[in-house]
């Protein structure tokens, strides 16, 4: 059972990230491949907060977001000079610096021995130690980034993030200053990832590099293609499609030691076989 | 004689190629004016830079009295000046309903935010996709729609501006007889309404049933204006258009 539970956090933190990703390269067309860095910046915010400073989780939470939001936005005045695929190789650059940054800095980080020691989350007293009251957590959390999410592509913002996506210079002919809504969802993606990176951190209640680097946002970037850009529930489906694959694969006799390189080379035979057979994923409504 | 638009010695080059040359023109308020010309005369470039999407190299745009060298074309909305393209540019991943509802809903990033379309916009959009006869079309994708229908939605959208002047960029062509009487009696109530329209065309019956006034243009430069039935059967106009 606590191994059910666990496949299910895992779950919910990839639908937060999923989600978050989706409403950047689905619905606003930005071909972001960065996520991983601003997961790791809430991972990272919320560990040194919790460990060094003392901080509780959920201030530490609100940290991780507002840090992840501000590097965001300095990185948005960048990656709004690029379109296409310079935004993704520019975007691709910025992940590299922060995996960089999160192995280097051995006096913030912990460099590659990452931070041990990290905390369950802690609510007035009420811990949230055990797998059942985390899933309860993050259950809490994807529901609520979920409305969220669905708020934003419900409303004429949505609607616009999509015309950006479509065609930026025509829209900016009917008035739209397309820069401010491109920077605000690349930092609503970031904010929300940033979320994931805190509730994981305090999952594992240990994080270091590896967790964050460019496969991982490759990775997040794939469940979004796989379930479907521009559809919230396709990033549902295809976090649980993608974190259940290597799982099933290990009721087959596979051997754990190539159970995650099976993964890589079904998720990649996956999305060849998807882009030739179904280029819009399981449930997609937009096509790159 | 109100004046809504002017340019003054405007110049445009790309890569060493003059494709505006000094052009002045005057377009008055609520008029139909035609600008006409072969291919490669500078029509497009003129509308790509009247709608900020270029910027020229020298010149002056005066526009509803305010005097530019360039602007953004996020700004041609608050001059209530809209356009359609040559090439049909639509949100093809997207209803043709939505088509509608961006251009009617909220612009402002904040606002937007807060902001799901109402009953006032659908009954909007409804009325404009009738002009054009595509309400039964409105939950299809832009992109699926046939050139002609594409080329009418096109149209919707700029109604759906409250626009002052608008700039068509050859709205007529490819189009069957039946879509082109729409967009002919579309442009006839623009006028009616005292918006002043600004058409690039190439069918010369079109442009004499329409216009009040015609600019014709040859490599970036004022070759003629004026009446469009004295404009039309100068010798120099007919040479440019034939290449005699």
């Amino acid at each position: 059972m606590e191994y059910l539970i666990h496949l299910a956090i895992l779950i919910g933190i990839y639908v937060i990230l999923s989600e978050s990703l989706n409403l950047v390269v689905g619905y606003a067309g930005l071909l972001s491949v960065t996520h991983a860095a601003f997961y790791g910046i809430g991972a990272y915010a919320t560990a040194i907060c919790m460990t060094s400073l003392g901080v509780n989780f959920f201030l530490s939470l609100l940290i991780g977001i507002a840090v992840s939001v501000l590097v965001s936005v300095l990185m948005g005045f960048v990656l709004s000079r690029f379109r296409d695929d310079y935004y993704a190789l520019a975007s691709l650059g910025f992940n590299v610096i922060a995996f960089s940054v999160f192995l280097n800095w051995n006096a913030l980080t912990g460099g590659a021995f990452g931070i041990p020691g990290i905390e369950r989350p802690n609510f007035l007293g009420v811990v949230f130690s055990s797998p059942l009251a985390f899933l309860l957590l993050v259950a809490i959390c994807v529901a609520l980034v979920h409305l969220f999410s669905k708020f934003i592509v419900d409303s004429s913002f949505g609607r616009a993030l999509k015309g950006i996506r479509e065609d930026e210079e025509a829209l900016r002919v009917f008035g739209y200053e397309t820069h401010f809504y491109k920077l605000i969802i690349f930092a609503i993606g970031a904010g929300l990832a940033a979320l994931a990176g805190s509730l994981y951190a305090s999952y594992i209640t240990y994080i270091d590099p590896t967790g964050f680097t460019i496969n991982e946002s490759i990775f997040i970037l794939v469940i979004i293609i796989l379930g479907g850009l521009a559809n919230l529930k396709g990033s549902i489906a295809g976090a649980i499609v993608l974190v259940l694959l290597p799982e099933l694969l290990r009721f087959i006799g596979m051997p754990n030691e190539i159970a995650a390189q099976m993964r890589q080379l079904i998720y990649g035979a996956m999305l060849v076989l998807l882009m030739l057979y179904r280029p819009k994923g399981f449930l997609g409504e937009y096509r790159i | 004689m109100k004046l809504i638009l002017r340019t003054k010695n405007l110049v445009k080059h790309f890569d060493g190629v003059c494709a505006i040359d000094n052009l002045s023109i005057n377009i008055e308020r609520g008029t139909v004016t035609s600008i006409v010309g072969p291919n490669g005369s500078g029509k497009t470039t003129l509308v790509n830079i009247l709608c900020g999407l270029l910027r020229p190299d020298r010149g002056e745009i005066e526009l509803s009295d305010v005097r530019f060298h360039e602007f953004r074309s996020e700004e041609m909305i608050t001059f209530k000046v809209t356009r359609t393209f040559q090439e049909v540019r639509l949100f093809n991943q997207m209803s043709v309903l939505d088509n509608i509802l961006v251009v009617l809903t909220e612009r402002s990033a904040r606002q937007s935010f807060f902001e799901k379309h109402g009953e006032f916009h659908l009954e909007r959009a409804k009325k404009i996709l009738g002009k054009v006869d595509l309400w039964e079309k409105r939950n299809e994708l832009a992109g699926s729609l046939s050139y002609g229908q594409r080329k009418l939605l096109e149209i919707g959208r700029m109604l759906a501006i409250d626009a002052k002047l608008v700039l068509l960029d050859e709205p007529f062509a490819g189009l069957f007889p039946e879509m082109v009487k729409i967009i002919v009696n579309i442009v006839k109530d623009l006028k009616a309404h005292e918006v002043t329209v600004i058409l690039i065309e190439h069918d010369m019956s079109l442009v004499r049933e329409l216009s009040d006034h015609v600019i014709v243009m040859d490599s970036g430069k004022l070759l003629a204006e004026g009446k469009p039935d004295e404009v039309l059967k100068r010798r120099d106009v007919i040479e440019a258009y034939l290449g005699e």
